[in-house]
């Protein structure tokens, strides 16, 4: 009942009153205030790939409201001596109160959500979904324009592997959101995504040019071409660096356009773009911990009060 | 012009789009295995669909869930159980909304590609005109045209 494996399992009330939830939690989430919701709670922060921020930020989270972590990476567990995902869970059942699962293979956050009886949250499954990440990057552009509703939003880079934009348009599409989606013809956003969108009633553009969009964005999604995904290294080199942003790309831009990103990066955002008014991708990434109470609250059913102090 | 001799019992399918009988009775499983008499004709002319495909399966009848599976490549096939050479019932094909342990995924990173995994294979129908299947899993669409190669 608390897993949440792709963005259509929360109804667009439902974000909207997690992402209340979070600004709330904001003052825990700085460590300004403490607030136990959590304890005598364990999360299972179970790390089958590569993470930084989604792992530091669930399990800041967690502690920030006074439950505890355990942590399993495939490496030196049972996993790589062949053990199945479904063992593996029948553990994490016994062992956890709620779960976090990355995982390289595709659907394995649902695979695992119908495997256990705990609540499961899909960090990112092969090139699937990340639905706490959507929410981390809605709380941010919220927190910028003030509304979900009617943005243009840019997507820009590897759209056929990168999960973020995979739910993160799923999301902004229901609040209204027109979509430019700018990738090489090899990166392009899956079809049975663009499918979704379109049938939604989206406005969804796909284009293999980056610049002449600037101007009318509200937000600039970047994302990197994740050599990790390509099967093949020449297939990665023939794409690889073809969109970059720097500082001077941004003069038509509109005061108010956020630039964000999932991180990390490599060369596809330039640091002279950090000091720029636009830049939101650190703020961005620090987002991931008040959501992410928020999203552990909603897992195990742990009412959030309006107001904390 | 009667090209198969009618069956004293079994079950005859009809109306199957032409050319797609031996994938019907792969996805039956009748095409390994089996020592029940099958009759095939491929291509003969038809009123309703200009050439189509006929089966007749003797001393068997097939229950709704093997019908069922048919509902992916013949969904307007008509199914006639016979006994004693009379149509004793007429079955129709149903497309449900979830496929369960009937097809795999096609997809080569879905997890259900682990053969250990143990939980059921399991495909939703999103649609079926155009007839549009994702895996439950990864989410990924399965080419129809290609969904027999993946049979359980």
């Amino acid at each position: 009942m608390g897993d949440l494996i792709t963005m259509d399992d929360l109804t667009n009330k439902e974000i909207l009153q997690i992402l209340d939830e979070a600004n709330t939690l904001l003052p825990v989430a700085r460590g300004d205030i403490y607030l136990p919701l959590l304890q005598g709670k364990v999360l299972g922060n179970l790390f089958f790939e590569n993470s930084t921020r989604t792992r530091m930020s669930f399990e800041t989270a967690m502690k920030r409201l006074g439950g505890e972590v355990i942590n399993l990476s495939s490496i030196g567990s049972s996993v790589a001596k062949g053990e199945t995902l479904y063992d593996t869970m029948q553990m994490v059942d016994g062992y956890t109160d709620i779960a976090v699962i990355r995982h390289p293979n595709q659907g394995a956050a649902q695979y695992s959500a119908d495997a256990v009886s705990i609540p499961i949250l899909n960090g990112g499954d092969g090139a699937g979904n990340h639905p706490t990440q959507t929410m981390l990057d809605l709380f941010t552009i919220r927190e910028a324009h003030g509304s979900l509703e009617g943005l243009n939003v840019m997507m820009v880079g590897d759209l056929r592997y990168g999960r973020t934009t995979h739910s993160l348009s799923h999301a902004l599409v229901r609040f209204g959101a027109k979509l430019t989606l700018v990738s090489p013809e090899s990166l392009k956003m899956p079809v049975e995504i663009v499918s979704d969108l379109k049938n939604h009633g989206a406005e969804v553009s796909e284009t293999e040019e980056m610049s002449s969009s600037i101007g009318s964005a509200d937000v600039i999604y970047m994302t990197r071409i994740q050599k990790e995904r390509f099967p093949d290294e020449d297939e990665y080199n023939k794409v690889a660096g073809v969109y970059k942003l720097d500082s001077s790309d941004l003069s038509e831009a509109k005061s108010g356009m956020i630039i964000m990103h999932p991180l990390p990066r490599v060369n596809e955002l330039h640091a002279s773009v950090d000091s720029t008014k636009h830049a939101r991708y650190f703020q961005q990434a620090f987002n991931g911990v008040p959501t992410r109470m928020a999203l552990l609250c909603r897992g195990l059913g742990i009412k959030v009060p309006k107001k904390v102090k | 012009m009667r090209r198969v001799t009618a069956i004293c019992n079994g079950t005859a399918i009809d109306h199957i789009p032409s050319g797609n009988a031996l994938q019907v009775l792969k996805m039956l499983r009748f095409d390994v295995g089996r020592s029940n008499p099958i009759s095939m004709v491929m291509n003969v002319p038809s009123g309703k669909m200009g050439r189509k495909d006929v089966l007749k399966i003797e001393d068997r009848e097939l229950n709704q869930e093997e019908l069922d599976r048919l509902a992916l490549i013949a969904p307007k096939a008509s199914v006639a159980i016979i006994r004693n050479y009379s149509v004793a019932e007429k079955r129709t094909i149903e497309l449900g909304s979830e496929l369960i342990n009937i097809v795999k995924c096609s997809f080569s990173n879905c997890i259900t590609q682990n053969n250990r995994e143990p939980l059921p294979h399991k495909l939703t129908i999103v649609s079926s005109e155009p007839m549009e299947i994702r895996c439950s899993y990864c989410g990924k669409n399965q080419d129809v045209d290609e969904i027999v190669d993946y049979i359980i």
